[in-house]
């Protein structure tokens, strides 16, 4: 067996620790165990992010209160992935996960990022309706800008280009999920 | 050139140096994450399905589209890597620990002088990563970004409008992109300031690592900073902070060492100088303790104390003399004292070589 540390030399010195009921074994070499022993054994204790990113998902409060009687009994109907299964592995299974668990990962996605609304890149060519909305977005925020300017002629002629792509957005079907 | 003579070849792209802030910032890295439409994850794939992504991006990468914005990208299948060369894959950065297990589901592709390289089937179909030396977040995003908009023009990508691009794991929903920069650190350890500082840059919202990525310690003084959050900001935002982030930890370092020139000039020398000594004369030397004696080499020749390798080779040989690379120098398995022997002797004929 080798160092769990080094991986280089064999392990000679066998650790065992227990901590608050939790055991923990290290198999060693002599240099490595040595240099554990000046600075508290060179171990962290381990905190398993998928544990913390299940438990996130259970206590956020259901949006609706059917929707967690339902949700927490079913699985993903595309991956069959369940909540218990998130909590195992810390892993959604496809991107219909997201649909069928979006309402519990929102606020989950708050606590991790500090936000549930994607703020960034949309794909060139299958982004279709997001890319629009952004579109859209970004060109009222230089409308504003020109009215902050004065800039009054600007600002008319963005307005109507944002009313022409506004009745795009509204036109199109939308798959965008 | 063929990928496995890429793989066995110790100097990446990243290793030349030479890029902005190169004396501190060894190099800049932005990966993003992307899911194919209508596959389950990686992690519920079977052989099969995962074998179809692979054909999938293969495929996607031979196009045009691709090409013309990255160039070549050659495929291989990890089960076609021997455990060496995987491992060294590994120790260059190019690939996570994470692609070892259950290779045969997994894939790599790089472009030759490994800038680019995309993990298939990690935790995410696809892993698009670049890797540049010193400090240029903002051009590495930008070939990224021409890959991936490359590959979309014939994949369909899981995104949804509001979450974003979809991953495996939430903490990766949104942009799905990470942020890296590797700095070498040494003065700011050296004032025993480096856990204050790197206290700070955590409170901002990002993360600091060691050199081969979660859970590792830094060796021989290498810090990796990157973002932590995905979602609600958008890519040049996230690069624009961790821009800003840098200059500071950089800025510090700086400071450290100009403190350490004026005030304890003679045993700065002094350890440079030994561990010079040591890496020239050494008839056998562990992993840890030759990236320390590397790391103040580097140190050394930085403030001009002694005129040594050049950084690009320290780098070099900070890969070099990993486990990995050592075992297929020798092409077989060594027990541990003929790789600290074999260790040994690839940095004294580097650095005798030099001068």
């Amino acid at each position: 067996m080798l160092c769990e540390k080094c991986h280089e030399r064999p392990a000679t010195v066998h650790y065992t620790q227990i901590v608050n009921g939790h055991q923990t074994k290290m198999h060693l070499c002599e240099i490595c165990a040595g240099q554990g022993q000046a600075g508290g054994f060179g171990f962290m204790p381990q905190i398993n992010l998928h544990n913390i990113l299940a438990s996130f998902l259970s206590q956020a409060p259901p949006a609706h209160p059917f929707a967690a009687a339902v949700q927490q009994q079913t699985s993903c109907p595309t991956c069959g992935t369940t909540e218990n299964s998130f909590a195992q592995k810390g892993l959604l299974g496809c991107g219909d996960c997201y649909r069928h668990f979006g309402d519990r990962l929102e606020p989950l996605m708050r606590r991790v990022h500090g936000s549930s609304n994607h703020a960034g890149k949309v794909p060139e060519r299958t982004g279709g309706q997001a890319k629009l909305a952004r579109k859209i977005k970004d060109m009222k925020e230089q409308m504003q800008q020109a009215v902050a300017r004065e800039e009054f002629e600007r600002a008319a002629q963005l307005r109507d280009e944002i009313r022409q792509l506004e009745q795009q957005l509204a036109g199109g079907d939308n798959n965008g999920y | 050139m063929g990928i496995k003579e890429t793989v066995n070849n110790a100097r990446s792209g990243w290793m030349l140096g030479g890029g902005p802030d190169g004396d501190i910032l060894i190099s800049s890295r932005i990966r993003v994450a992307r899911n194919l439409k209508g596959y389950a994850f990686p992690h519920l794939l079977d052989n099969e399905k995962a074998g179809q992504v692979i054909h999938a991006v293969q495929l996607a990468m031979e196009n045009q589209a691709v090409k013309s914005r990255a160039g070549n990208l050659e495929m291989i299948r990890m089960s076609e890597l021997t455990p060496v060369e995987r491992q060294i894959l590994v120790e260059k950065h190019l690939i996570s620990p994470n692609l070892l297990e259950g290779h045969e589901k997994k894939a790599v592709a790089l472009r030759d002088d490994e800038v680019i390289s995309i993990m298939i089937n990690e935790e995410d179909h696809l892993r698009v990563q670049c890797l540049l030396p010193g400090l240029q977040l903002e051009k590495a995003w930008e070939l990224v970004n021409q890959v991936d908009d490359g590959l979309e023009h014939t994949l369909d990508y899981a995104f949804s409008e509001k979450f974003g691009y979809l991953t495996a794991c939430p903490t990766n929903t949104g942009t799905g992109m990470r942020a890296s920069v590797m700095m070498h650190l040494p003065g700011l350890v050296l004032v025993d300031q480096v856990g204050a500082v790197l206290t700070t840059v955590s409170k901002l919202g990002f993360t600091v690592r060691g050199l081969y990525g979660e859970g590792t310690e830094a060796l021989g003084n290498l810090f990796q900073l990157s973002n932590q959050v995905t979602m609600g900001h958008a890519e040049e935002d996230i690069i624009t902070s961790l821009n800003s982030v840098t200059g500071q930890v950089l800025a510090q370092e700086r400071e450290a060492r100009k403190a350490l020139l004026q005030q304890r000039r003679d045993q700065l020398e002094d350890k440079v100088g030994r561990s010079y000594g040591i890496l020239k004369h050494a008839h056998m030397i562990s992993s840890e303790e030759a990236m320390r004696r590397l790391s103040d080499v580097r140190l050394g020749v930085d403030l001009q104390l002694i005129t040594g390798p050049a950084p690009a080779q320290l780098t070099e040989l900070m890969v070099m003399t990993r486990p990995a690379y050592l075992a297929k120098q020798r092409n077989s398995d060594l027990n541990p004292l003929e790789r600290d022997i074999l260790r040994a002797q690839t940095i004294r004929n580097k650095l005798n070589q030099g001068g």
